[in-house]
C-alpha cells in the first residue's frame, strides 16, 4: 500500500453527508454558472423524493430557459407551448386528481405570454401548484424586457432602462393571484444563500402537501437572478437581486391557509 | 314518398316545435326526417322558419328552395314563401294578421283559423298543434296515432298531461281547415 | 340489442357520441354555431354518468392546451368550436401533432375571414387540410354529412386519433349542427382505466409507477438532426395513413357522365341536384369525400378520367377544388360552384350553373 486514500475507501454510506436526489437525471445542466434554475429543480425534486410522491408526479415544463427542465427532472413531465402551463396541469389534475401536479414557470411564461392561464387556473382553485420563477428578464432569448423586469432597468429591449411611461409598470403577479378567492397558499422565496434555499424548500414542501389537501392551487414564487441577461458576475448578481429585486419583489408568505397574511 | 314543409311565423309560436312534432311522428312511422331551422340572425330577428322533410327515402339535401307544403302564420312569411311552393302545392296559412292574401292560382290554398279557435278555447299554448291537425286533414301523411306516440317520446315526462289536449287541439284543427282554393 | 333512436341536433348528436365513446375529458369556450356541445355536455353531467369530465375554459387557446395535458396522460380528450377559435387553436394542434398526441377537434365551420359570420362557410378546408398550424405535420380530417355521422364521427375520431397517435378533425358547419335527423344510439364504451391506460399507451405521463424510465411529452429537439428524424417518422406516419384511411362515398358514380365532388352539408345538398339532372335524364353523380385528409387521390383521378366532367360545389371561394384539379388527369374539365361568407347554395342555382357550364345544347 502506498498510502493512497482510494474513491472506495471514501464512497461509504457512513460517510455520505449529501447525495443528489435520484429526481435529478445526471444530464449536465443547461443553465449558466450562478443561475438559481438548478437549485430550484433541486428543491422541487427532492421534496418531491421525501415525500414518496415519484411514481405520482407528473410536471410541466414551459417555455424560456427551464424548456428542457424535463431533461433534468427525473419524473414524468409535458413539455408546454409558451404560458400554458397551467391549461396542461387543469387538465391533468382534474383527469388524474390524485396525482401530483406543478407547473414549473418563468416570469415572461407565467405573467406575459400566459397570463390568462395563470389568472384562471388560480381563480378555478385548480389543485395543482405552480412554480414561478422570477429573474425579471427573458433569460433564453437573450435578455430582453419581461413584464417582471424593475423600472430603470437595463435590458436588451429596454437599453435605456425601463420607462414606465412607455414600457409600463412591472407586474406583481404574486401579490395578484393571492387576490384570488382560488389560491390557498401564495408565497415568495429566493434560492441565493443556504438560508433562503432552507426556507424555499420548506415552502416547496408545503406548496406539495397542500395540493394533497384538494383546497386550491399552491403557488411559490422563486425571485432569481440571471447574472447572464443581467450582464454580471453570479456572487455581484446576487448582490444586486437582494439591493434591488427584494425592495420590490419582498420575500415571505403573501397567503397562508387561503388568508392574506397581514403585513 | 317524400314530402318537403315549410313552417314559418312570429317566434314564439311554436314553429319550430310543431316542426318537431311533424319529425317525430315521421319516425314513429319509420320514415326519414329531417328538420333544418332557419339559421342565423334571422333566429333573433322575430320571424322562425323550419324546414322539415319527411321520406320513405334517404333524404338529400335538408335544405330547399321549393316546398310541397308552406304552413305560413304571419305576413312576413307569406311575402317570403308563397312563391316558393311548387304548382299543385298546398299552403295552408291562419289569416290572423294577414292582410295581403295569397294570389297564386296554381296551388291549393286553405285556411285554418287556429289563432281564433286558440283563443276561443282558452289554449294559446297548444295554437300550433291546431294548425297541425289542418295540415294533417289536407295531407294526411302522418297519422293521429304516431304523432300523440311522438308526443309522447319527445315531451318531458312532466308535460305527458298535455297530450289530451293537444290531441284535442289536433281534432279542433282537422274540423276547422277549409280550402279556398283548389287547382 | 336493438339501438335506441332518437330525433337530435348535429351537435346534440355529437356531444352524446363523445360521452357513449368513452371520452375522459371536453375542454371548450363557447361560440356559436356549436356551443350546444357544451351546453349538452354540462346538462347530461357526464361526470355522474361515466366519469367524464367537461371544463368550460378561458379560451380557445386554454382549451386546446388542456387537450395537450389530458392527452399527454392517454386520456380521450376532446374540445369544439368554431372557425376563429380554431384559429386560435393551431398553435396548440401543431404541439399535438408534433408531440403525436391523439384528441378529438370539431370545428363547426362558419364563414369568414375574421369574425365573419354565424352561418355555415366551409372556407376552413385548407386550413385543415394542409397543417393549420406552423411545421410539417397534417391531421386526419373527416366531413360528416348527416346527424347519424356527427353521431358516428366520435368513436371514428377517437379511435383513429389513437390508432396514429395524432389530433383528429370533425370539419362541419352549423347546418349540419342545428339540423334534426334521427339517430340511431350506440352503446355505452367504458372510459380506459388507468391501468388499461398504462398498458396500452406506454408513452402517457401517468406517473412513472412499476420502475419504469420517466416519460416525456415533448414536441422540441435542439439537435436538428434527432428532429429531422423525427420530422421523417411524422412522414411516415402520414404516408400510411394516406394508404389506408381515406374514406369516401359514391353515389351514382357508376354510370354517371359527369360528377359533383363535395363534403358536408353541399354534399347534401347537392343530392338535390342530382335529383333535378336526374328528371332531366342527366347522368349526374355523386363523389362524397368522408375523409377530407387523407384526400381520395387516386380515386379521383380514375373519376377524372372516366366522366366528360367534374364540378366542385363547396361553400367558399374554391379550396377543395385545388385538391381535385391536382389529382385530376390533365385535361380534365373541372370548374368550381361556391357562395360565401355563410351563404348556402341551393340545389336549383347549382343545377343551373351546372346545366349551362356542363350540357351543351
Amino acid at each position: 500500500m502506498d498510502g493512497t486514500i482510494t474513491k472506495e475507501a471514501i464512497f461509504k454510506p457512513e460517510n455520505i453527508v449529501y447525495k443528489k436526489t435520484s429526481l435529478m437525471t445526471d444530464n449536465i445542466l443547461s443553465y449558466c454558472p450562478g443561475c438559481g434554475h438548478g437549485t430550484a429543480h433541486r428543491l422541487i425534486m427532492e421534496v418531491i423524493d421525501e415525500m414518496g410522491l415519484e411514481s405520482e408526479t407528473i410536471g410541466i415544463a414551459p417555455v424560456g430557459c427551464s424548456v428542457l427542465a424535463y431533461e433534468f427532472m427525473n419524473v414524468d413531465m409535458q413539455q408546454a407551448a409558451h404560458g400554458r402551463a397551467p391549461a396542461h396541469a387543469t387538465a391533468i389534475k382534474r383527469l388524474m386528481p390524485h396525482k401530483t401536479v406543478f407547473a414549473y414557470q418563468g416570469d415572461g411564461d407565467l405573467a406575459a405570454i400566459g397570463t390568462a392561464e395563470t389568472i384562471h387556473a388560480c381563480n378555478r382553485g385548480e389543485n395543482f401548484t405552480t412554480f414561478f420563477i422570477n429573474n425579471g428578464i427573458y433569460g433564453m432569448t437573450g435578455g430582453q424586457m419581461a413584464p417582471t423586469t424593475l423600472p430603470g432597468m437595463k435590458s436588451s429591449t429596454s437599453p435605456y432602462g425601463r420607462d414606465l411611461k412607455s414600457m409600463g409598470h412591472p407586474i406583481k403577479m404574486t401579490e395578484l393571484v393571492a387576490q384570488l378567492p382560488g389560491t390557498y397558499y401564495v408565497t415568495r422565496q429566493a434560492v441565493h444563500t443556504p438560508a433562503a434555499v432552507r426556507k424555499a424548500k420548506k415552502a416547496i414542501r408545503k406548496a406539495i402537501e397542500i395540493q394533497q389537501m384538494n383546497v386550491g392551487l399552491s403557488f411559490v414564487e422563486i425571485v432569481s437572478n440571471c447574472n447572464s441577461g443581467w450582464k454580471m458576475a453570479p456572487v455581484q448578481s446576487n448582490h444586486w437581486m437582494e439591493e434591488n429585486m427584494f425592495p420590490f419583489y419582498p420575500l415571505g408568505d403573501i397567503k397562508v391557509d387561503g388568508k392574506l397574511v397581514e403585513k | 314518398m317524400t314530402e318537403e314543409i315549410i313552417i314559418a311565423g312570429f317566434g314564439g309560436q311554436g314553429v319550430l316545435s310543431m316542426g318537431k312534432i311533424l319529425a317525430y311522428s315521421g319516425i314513429m312511422q319509420d320514415q326519414e326526417v329531417s328538420w333544418m331551422p332557419s339559421y342565423g340572425p334571422e333566429m333573433r330577428g322575430g320571424t322562425a322558419n323550419v324546414t322539415v322533410i319527411l321520406s320513405d327515402e334517404r333524404i338529400s339535401s335538408p335544405i330547399l328552395t321549393h316546398y310541397d307544403t308552406a304552413i305560413i302564420l304571419n305576413q312576413q312569411s307569406m311575402d317570403k314563401f308563397e312563391s316558393s311552393v311548387k304548382p299543385g302545392g298546398i299552403l295552408l296559412y291562419d289569416p290572423n294578421g294577414i292582410s295581403h292574401h295569397p294570389e297564386r292560382t296554381d296551388i291549393n290554398i286553405f285556411q285554418v283559423e287556429a289563432n281564433a279557435e286558440a283563443a276561443k278555447l282558452g289554449l294559446m299554448k297548444i295554437f300550433n298543434m291546431i294548425v297541425l291537425g289542418g295540415y294533417m286533414k289536407v295531407k294526411p301523411i302522418v297519422k293521429l296515432e304516431n304523432v300523440i306516440k311522438g308526443l309522447k317520446k319527445s315531451l318531458p315526462e312532466r308535460y305527458h298531461h298535455m297530450i289530451p289536449d293537444n290531441e284535442k287541439a289536433i281534432t279542433t284543427g282537422m274540423g276547422i281547415v277549409k280550402q279556398i282554393r283548389e287547382v | 340489442m336493438e339501438k335506441e333512436l332518437r330525433l337530435m341536433k348535429g351537435n346534440e348528436a355529437f356531444a352524446e357520441a363523445v360521452i357513449r365513446a368513452g371520452a375522459d375529458g371536453y375542454f371548450g369556450y363557447p361560440i356559436t354555431p356549436q356551443s350546444e356541445v357544451m351546453e349538452y355536455l354540462m346538462a347530461e353531467k357526464p361526470e355522474e354518468r361515466t366519469g367524464m369530465i367537461v371544463l368550460q375554459a378561458e379560451s380557445e387557446v386554454a382549451s386546446i392546451n388542456m387537450l395537450y395535458g389530458g392527452a399527454g396522460c392517454g386520456k380521450r380528450v376532446l374540445t369544439s368550436s368554431s372557425s376563429p377559435g380554431i384559429s386560435l387553436m393551431q398553435e396548440g394542434i401543431s404541439y399535438l401533432a408534433g408531440a403525436e398526441l391523439p384528441c378529438l377537434i370539431m370545428n363547426a365551420a362558419r364563414g369568414g375571414p375574421g369574425l365573419g359570420t354565424i352561418q355555415p362557410g366551409q372556407a376552413d378546408y385548407f386550413q385543415s387540410v394542409k397543417g393549420g398550424g406552423h411545421g410539417d405535420y397534417r391531421i386526419i380530417v373527416i366531413a360528416p354529412a348527416s346527424v347519424q355521422e356527427m353521431y358516428d364521427s366520435a368513436k371514428i375520431g377517437f379511435d383513429l386519433a389513437f390508432k396514429y397517435r395524432t389530433p383528429v378533425l370533425v370539419l362541419t358547419d352549423g347546418a349540419t349542427g342545428q339540423m334534426m335527423e334521427k339517430v340511431y344510439i350506440g352503446e355505452q364504451h367504458p372510459r380506459l382505466t388507468e391501468e388499461e391506460i398504462k398498458e396500452k399507451y406506454p408513452w402517457a405521463t401517468t406517473g412513472k409507477s412499476g420502475g419504469r424510465e420517466r416519460n416525456i411529452i415533448t414536441s422540441l429537439d435542439l439537435d436538428p438532426y434527432r428532429h429531422e428524424k423525427h420530422n421523417i417518422k411524422l412522414q411516415e406516419k402520414y404516408k400510411t395513413i394516406e394508404e389506408n384511411e381515406v374514406v369516401y362515398e359514391e353515389i351514382n358514380i357508376e354510370d354517371a357522365d359527369f360528377a359533383i365532388v363535395a363534403y358536408g352539408t353541399t354534399s347534401r345538398i347537392c343530392q338535390k341536384t342530382m335529383q333535378l339532372a336526374h328528371e332531366k335524364g342527366i347522368k349526374l353523380g355523386i363523389f362524397r369525400l368522408i375523409s377530407l385528409w387523407p384526400f381520395p387521390k387516386k380515386e379521383i383521378r380514375e373519376l377524372s378520367k372516366k366522366v366528360k366532367g367534374i364540378l366542385c360545389v363547396e361553400m367558399s371561394a374554391g379550396q377543395m377544388v385545388e385538391d381535385v384539379r391536382l389529382n385530376s388527369v390533365d385535361g380534365a374539365h373541372i370548374q368550381h360552384y361556391g357562395r360565401m361568407g355563410g351563404v348556402i347554395p341551393s340545389p336549383t342555382e347549382i343545377f343551373d350553373f351546372f346545366e349551362k357550364n356542363y350540357i351543351k345544347d
